[in-house]
């Protein structure tokens, strides 16, 4: 195996491939990952709020589930999904692709709430104070005060999130969902190149998350010139 | 100075886990009265200040807001924080707004004036401390002084009853200190009740109608400023005045 015959052989499976890789797999871990996120995101603002909510059990709910999502593998959860949700869901029959992002969103809510709820908790508690001391509401103050600054600690952790559920995604194609990773599999049966498939895979994936987290830092150094 | 007690605490004790850090403090603020509080650090002065409007809740005794007592379940604590205006230590103006949108926030969103009114008021109180050329600057551009200027008149937007401050200079630059006082001076003068816990001997004398002493969670003594200051008949007092003065 010489350089430039897997330089080469690169070049044959990017020509006879491209659209696996290219159009199949980065899309569909695009959304895949696009998908986790949003509803990660929706979901982990829920469970931050009931995090910070009064009620003592809802606290502990919350901090129970974290810990636990937390504390177990990923894959093991995508397994999780896989055999549960159309079990709990039968009506609605789910496939593979609908139950392993259910796991996927649950896994990134998990994260998403404590990000939020440390971009909340980073506010000086002195702007909440002196949002009460008008007379504010508690309601008014986190609208008014508290969460338009706490968007600015809480946006470019989500672009982080995203970027590595990106990458986590990858586990999913053990359930061969068409992400990118499973493009890798497709492509290493039909041709028995794994190796040059990965170097692909790899560098696609790169690319991705390597742009994204430019992106992320340059709006990241555009909010700290704005404070 | 009237009559008419604006603000009264009955007994008030507060503690943080087992530190006990006010320990029955009863007192009456007087309707345009200027009353200041001094003592030492740890003493209580915040955390009793921060127990008038409730951003502290008292462990017992009674909060006596214009004849209402207001630290009890089912009061509408927002109304009467609407009448307390507060100023703190380390300004807390809203960063994400602009100098007037500070101002005119809470006015507006309390219904309390329409936009238009809001405007107009944060305007003539810009004005006042100076500040009308920066309406449209975010407080980052402000200095330390201007910053607390903002926040005081932040707090007047809402035409409260009483103003509370909590130690308003002591984060400031020394020559910012003056424009500050200035200002609450003015206040003071316009017969706006005020309680104000203060390190500055020289302003609590010159501007205060009485001066409390506050240690280890009691007011120790009070009395006139000239009285307080110049002849203290407690102990503490006088230890506590040997070593500032
Ligand atoms: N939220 C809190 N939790 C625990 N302890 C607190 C809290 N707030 C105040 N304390 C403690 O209560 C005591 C009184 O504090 P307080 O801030 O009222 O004193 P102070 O007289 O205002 O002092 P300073 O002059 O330093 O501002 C201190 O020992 C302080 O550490
Ligand atoms: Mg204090």
């Amino acid at each position: 195996m010489t350089f430039t015959s897997v330089l080469q052989n690169i070049i044959k499976l990017l020509s006879k491939y491209w659209d696996v890789f290219l159009l199949k797999g980065v899309s569909v871990t695009l959304a895949l990952s696009a998908i986790t996120v949003c509803c990660g995101a929706v979901l982990g603002a829920l469970l931050a709020l009931m995090k910070m909510s009064p009620l003592r059990p809802l606290r502990w709910l919350v901090t129970a589930f974290v810990e636990v999502i937390r504390g177990t593998p990923m894959l093991l959860q995508l397994y999780v999904g896989y055999f549960i949700v159309p079990l709990m869901f039968p009506a609605l029959g789910l496939g593979t692709f609908a139950s392993i992002s259910v796991a996927l969103v649950i896994n990134s809510a998990a994260y998403v709430s404590e990000i939020i709820r440390s971009g909340i908790q980073a506010v000086d508690v002195g702007q909440g104070e002196a949002a009460r001391s008008l007379g504010l509401s508690k309601g008014q103050t986190m609208r008014k005060v508290i969460l338009p600054q706490a968007v600015k600690n809480i946006l470019p952790a989500l672009g982080n999130e995203f970027i590595t559920i990106i990458k986590e995604t990858s586990l999913a194609s053990t359930f061969f969902v068409g992400d990118l990773m499973t493009s890798y599999l497709i492509v290493k049966g039909a041709t028995y190149l794994a190796f040059e498939s990965l170097i692909i895979v790899g560098i696609i994936y790169f690319l991705l998350t390597f742009t994204l987290s430019k992106l992320v830092g340059a709006y990241e150094r555009r909010l700290k010139q704005s404070d | 100075m009237t009559d008419t007690v604006l603000i009264e605490t009955k007994s008030l004790v507060k503690s943080f886990g087992a530190l006990r850090v006010l320990n029955g403090v009863s007192i009456q603020v007087h309707q345009g009265e200027a009353l200041a509080i001094i003592g030492p650090s740890g003493g209580g002065k915040s955390t009793f200040l921060r127990c008038l409007n409730l951003l502290e809740t008292p462990d017992g005794g009674d909060v006596i807001f214009e004849g209402q007592k207001i630290n009890q379940k089912g009061t509408n604590v927002d109304k009467y924080r609407q009448k307390m205006g507060m100023v703190f230590q380390h300004f807390n103006v809203f960063p994400h707004m602009t100098v007037q949108e500070n101002i005119t926030l809470a006015p507006t969103l309390l219904k309390k004036k329409t936009p238009a009114e809001a405007d107009e008021k944060a305007l003539y109180l810009l004005e006042r401390i100076g500040l009308l050329d920066k309406k449209d600057e975010y407080p980052r551009k402000l200095s330390g002084g201007q910053k607390q200027r903002l926040a005081i008149v932040r707090a007047l937007a809402m035409e409260p009853d009483v103003m509370l401050f909590d130690e308003p200079t002591s984060a400031l630059d020394p020559e910012m200190v003056g424009e500050v006082l200035d200002l609450i001076r003015a206040l003071v003068e316009g017969g706006m009740t005020s309680v104000i816990v203060t390190h500055e001997m020289g302003f609590a004398r010159e501007v205060s109608d009485r001066i409390l002493f506050m240690s280890e969670g009691q007011i120790v003594e009070q009395g006139a400023p000239a009285q307080l200051l110049d002849h203290p008949r407690q102990k503490r007092t006088q230890d506590f005045l040997s070593k500032v003065l």
